[in-house]
């Protein structure tokens, strides 16, 4: 456990539990396993600003940068031992031939740096071959499934997953604010979307609440310079 | 005018037909026609009553009488005349009122409507056998203009008939006007254009805006009819005490009340739909004697409004409360009182609003004010006083939109393949955009093909595209679709429809009237039982399913009211000055009610009154807080600038400033320091604090992070089309903008701060929402004319906005403060598992 103690800078990071197996929330939407040394990142929707230029809206063609140079710093930070990418690593299934070169040489070399799994999704179903690591539809960690879509059966053990872009809205003051957060209630967890042009979906939504056991149920929003860990029972309506 | 040049212009079916009424026809009528038949453009200025849609139409009904009729075989001919309304409704009213005259003369004239309510196969027949007159709306226009056919459509246009002009210039929406009728001129050349527009400060530039901006011919003819008797207006004499502060007038109630009983028929206006839905719930409280009262604000569902419009003009109510949705339009006679409630914020506003009771020119309008709060008083006063020498602070046209812009460009394109040149001549010849040089319009094209990035990484995807003759078209079907439904300026934050259901069934009830739409923004921070005002009720919120808002009936006295986006309008510069100078001029306060007198006369012994030129600050502590009042009467907008400027620059002075608070007419910044201490041991300048740099630095950086630039952006990004509104195929889901208008921002300002559509959002936050402009004409006045007053105890001018404390919040500000509290709760109740 020191090994975690020295990476729990609080309040940059939230220490939680999924299936008894320790996890760190980070800042930046990425999920860590001290264990195992493992980073995930769920839901990047690389190259979504290509995507959308195809129907005629353009979006400022900075995401892909953006959402790389968060990557590329949440490992440095943890160097880990092996990186999952959760699923809808990509837009669409042509987004990484769509790659800009210093982009497509950046993401190549962030994956090199240790091993890498692509957990495929709906908006990327086959891994290009244009990158390297290995790509499978889930992944087991201990007890705990590693797949894109959250749902799946709980009785041998935990789940992370993303997919949902879960958000939470909290009202004060006569207002509300929204923010991505980490969902959990100790067995499943859903991790918000690292990408920059994702927007999310209220966790009030039966779509993410009906997934948890609500009476243990933890929200974890992300703010502007630290995680906020909140009831749920507090912030629903 | 003389018989004889009557008896020229008007052909002789029409001099019958006013004879046989017993009426002559007025002489502004005969001048705007004598214009008209010069074949010049021309403006007319009238108050309503004054005749003017008959004025209007009277060119373009003697051109169709003398028209020669269609040879058999000749081709259908285009539209005569287009009429152009800011409403719907009065498109639809308009051809009532037409329909009258052209069927008693005989005429042979077809007169239509189209508006967003047309449906599809009466459009497409229009578009093949037009009308002679055409009633219509700006967005339909443009979307006319943008369709192939429009050089067709549009080649025998005669007349151009812009109502409520004065209304429609200073917004987005007439930006959009003034490009359409730069491409119509172009279409059809010796085009008249006609503008009827209530009084504005400027009517020289409404001439100009009329008119192509060439060289030769700078503006339209100017015709005015002068006011006719003065308004009676006066100030509600309360026995009641004024409060200090609040806009509810609820001391009032019984007073307005017995008013209303007094006259046949009283309209009150108010200047939020939040304060109309209160005003409704206080007079039915007090409604003892049953007398049918209305609501009607612009949130209400349409065909409950179309109702109280019906009854209104069935003579069958006694009173409408009512927002800026009745300023225009619809003529009712029998109104013979308008009740003001609040401050009218400015005075061709309330000019305005007093011109729509008694709709005869040579009676007096009558109307009354209810001052809410004591400073309101003031206002009032000063607001009576313009009226009475017809004082106008209507605001000018400004600099046109870039993304309005954008959107034009894109519509021409939709029309027909457009040559830059060509285009960038047509532009400029609109009075908004004869600023634009050619480098920002080239940048716009470039906008609207491929987004106008510095990384071009989209040029496959154009939306635009260059044919080997130069002129630019649209690349596919697909871009023209997404522009007819996305087209307009008019942004409304997200709204849910709000759903009569019966109570208990909460959201699983099928069915229920539609009441109205009420913000997202507001439903979403409501828990299933909490109780809200809305459309004259109090509602029960039983919960959201898909784009509804379930609601049943419900009785609490406490309810909540929505809160609306925007509605608020700041105190004009004009009424501002005058309140300054009332102020500073005892002699004025023998018009004031004793208790407001008073309450000047005690400031004036325990601090001082500011004169007119200087600015009074005043420093006290309070509770262990040391508190800054100022007095610059520039409008709420500008005072919250200040503020947030003000807090920065007392944070790094050291003082530790804790929040501040802005009102129409004081600004107050409290902190942990003493500032009176700082100022009288020389760490603090107060010359220095209210300094004109604040507007340089400071604010670059409070403004780039703030929500306003956030909302700018999203607006901008709608209308340009960078985002959509709406997709095809998707056209019913309209609830959410697909793409967060604000991660876009974030990501935008981190990579590309030039941007073209940063700009655009910049200058529009700049102006609607920060006052700047104001707000650095106020510091440039008050330089070196600072007048502090170190005092012991809050001033009694400094009453109304500390009890604002508290009130009033800082949208968008402590947003971290809200999760914190919220997270704080969590940690009181134990740790996570």
């Amino acid at each position: 456990m020191n090994h975690l103690a020295k990476l729990v800078e609080a309040p940059l990071q939230v220490c939680a539990h999924v299936a008894g197996m320790p996890v760190v929330l980070d800042m930046s939407g990425a999920l860590y396993l001290p264990d195992d040394q493992l980073l995930i990142v769920s839901d990047m929707h690389l190259e979504k600003g290509t995507s959308w230029a195809r129907r005629g809206i353009f979006l400022p063609p900075y995401d892909t940068r953006q959402t790389l140079a968060a990557l590329g710093s949440v490992i440095l930070h943890y160097k880990p031992r092996m990186l999952v990418f959760l699923g809808d690593s990509f837009h669409d299934i042509g987004g990484a031939a769509r790659l800009h070169g210093e982009a497509l040489g950046d993401l190549v070399g962030l994956c090199a740096a240790q091993e890498t799994f692509w957990i495929t999704g709906n908006h990327d179903p086959e891994k290009s071959a244009l990158l390297p690591g290995n790509s499978c539809a889930e992944l087991g960690i201990g007890t705990i499934r590693l797949v894109h879509i959250p749902g799946g059966s709980l009785v041998d053990g935990g789940e992370i997953a993303g997919h949902l872009h879960p958000a939470a809205l909290v009202v004060g003051r006569g207002r509300a604010v929204k923010r991505r957060c980490f969902v959990t209630d100790g067995q499943r967890m859903i991790l918000p979307a690292f990408g920059s042009y994702t927007g999310g979906l209220n966790i009030c939504d039966e779509a993410i609440k009906g997934l948890f056991e609500q009476k243990s149920m933890v929200v974890h929003a992300i703010g502007e310079k630290q995680i906020y860990s909140l009831r749920f029972s507090a912030i629903s309506r | 005018m003389a018989d004889s040049s009557a008896n020229d212009l008007l052909p002789v079916t029409f001099q019958r037909w006013f004879s046989a009424r017993g009426w002559a026809p007025r002489a502004h009528q005969l001048e705007l026609l004598a214009k008209a038949s010069d074949g010049k453009s021309a403006l007319l200025i009238a108050p309503t009553g004054a005749g003017k849609t008959l004025a209007g139409f009277l060119p373009t009904l003697v051109s169709l009488s003398r028209r020669p009729k269609k040879r058999l075989g000749e081709r259908p001919r285009g539209i005569h005349t287009i009429y152009i309304s800011p409403l719907k409704a009065l498109a639809v009213d308009i051809e009532r009122n037409l329909a009258k005259p052209v069927s008693e003369m005989g005429l042979p004239v077809s007169i239509e409507t189209r508006t967003g309510d047309t449906p599809m196969h009466k459009r497409q027949r229009q578009k093949l056998v037009p009308p002679d007159i055409l009633l219509t709306t700006p967005e339909q226009l443009a979307l006319l203009l943008a369709s192939r056919d429009a050089a067709d459509f549009f080649g025998d246009l005669e007349f151009v008939i812009l109502d409520e002009l004065h209304s429609l210039v200073t917004s987005k929406r007439g930006h959009l006007l003034s490009l359409g009728l730069a491409r119509l001129n172009t279409l059809r050349k010796g085009l008249r254009v006609i503008g009827l527009s209530a009084t504005v400060s400027d009517p020289l530039e409404l001439c100009r805006w009329l008119v192509p901006q060439t060289a030769d011919v700078s503006r339209a003819e100017l015709v005015c009819v002068t006011e006719g008797a003065s308004p009676e207006i006066s100030i509600l004499k309360t026995e009641e005490r004024i409060p200090w502060a609040g806009h509810s007038a609820r001391h009032a109630m019984g007073e307005i009340y017995d008013e209303i009983e007094r006259h046949s028929t009283t309209l009150l206006f108010v200047n939020t739909r939040g304060q109309a839905e209160l005003l409704f719930q206080e007079l039915w409280r007090n409604n003892d004697k049953s007398l049918p009262i209305a609501l009607h604000h612009g949130s209400l569902d349409a065909s409950q409004r179309r109702k109280v419009e019906q009854a209104m003009a069935e003579d069958r109510l006694r009173a409408v409360v009512a927002t800026s949705t009745l300023d225009m339009g619809i003529d009712w006679g029998n109104v013979d009182l308008v009740i003001h409630v609040g401050a009218p914020k400015g005075a061709s506003r309330l000019a305005q609003r007093i011109g729509r009771s008694n709709h005869r020119l040579d009676e007096p309008s009558k109307a009354m004010l209810v001052p809410a709060n004591c400073f309101e008083v003031l206002e009032c006063q000063a607001a009576i006083n313009a009226n009475y020498v017809h004082a106008q602070d209507t605001p000018p046209v400004g600099d046109g939109a870039l993304d309005v812009l954008a959107q034009h460009i894109l519509g021409m394109a939709c029309a027909e393949p457009f040559d830059a040149d060509d285009l960038f001549r047509e532009i400029i010849t609109a009075l908004p955009y004869v600023y634009v040089d050619r480098d920002t319009f080239d940048k716009m094209i470039d906008f609207v093909a491929t987004g106008g990035y510095a990384l071009r990484v989209y040029e496959r995807y154009a939306r635009i595209r260059k044919n080997p003759d130069g002129k630019w078209r649209v690349s596919n079907p697909l871009i023209a679709k997404q522009y007819r439904l996305n087209v307009g300026t008019i942004i409304e934050a997200p709204v849910l429809n709000v759903r009569l259901v019966r109570q208990g069934k909460g959201i699983k009830s099928i069915g229920g009237v539609v009441l109205g739409k009420v913000e997202e923004s507001f439903l979403e921070m409501l828990s299933a039982g909490d109780t809200f005002f809305f459309a004259g009720a109090v509602l029960r919120f039983e919960g959201i399913r898909e784009s509804e808002c379930y609601v049943s009936k419900a009785y609490d006295e406490d309810a909540k009211v929505p809160a609306y986006a925007g509605g608020r309008f700041p105190l004009s510069t004009y009424l501002a000055a005058s309140v300054r100078e009332m102020l500073a001029n005892p002699e004025e306060w023998k018009r004031l009610p004793d208790q407001v007198r008073d309450w000047l006369e005690i400031q004036r012994d325990k601090s001082v009154l500011p004169t007119a030129g200087s600015l009074l600050v005043e420093t006290f502590p309070r509770d262990d807080r040391y508190y800054l009042a100022a007095y610059p009467f520039e409008g709420r907008l500008a005072h919250q600038t200040l503020g947030m400027l003000l807090t920065r620059r007392l944070e790094r002075a050291g003082a530790r400033p804790l929040g501040f608070v802005a009102t129409d007419y004081s600004i107050c910044v409290w902190g942990a320091r003493d500032i009176a201490r700082m100022v009288k041991i020389g760490e603090l300048s107060l010359a220095g604090l209210f300094d004109e740099d604040m507007l340089g630095d400071d604010l670059d950086a409070w403004l780039a992070e703030s929500w306003m630039m956030k909302r700018s952006f999203r607006n901008c990004a709608l209308i340009s089309g960078l985002i959509e509104k709406r997709h095809p195929g998707k056209e019913k889901s309209g609830r959410q903008v697909t793409v967060s208008a604000d991660l876009i921002y974030d990501v935008l300002r981190a990579h590309e701060p030039d941007h073209i559509l940063l700009r655009a959002a910049y200058a529009d936050a700049a102006t609607g929402l920060l006052d700047i402009q104001r707000l650095g004409d106020m510091l440039k006045r008050i330089k070196d004319r600072i007048t502090h007053m170190p005092l012991d105890r809050p001033s009694p001018l400094s009453i109304p906005i500390m009890l604002e404390i508290g009130r009033e919040r800082i949208k968008g500000e402590a947003e971290e403060d809200i999760l914190r509290e919220a997270a704080g709760m969590f940690a009181a109740g134990g740790t996570p598992a």
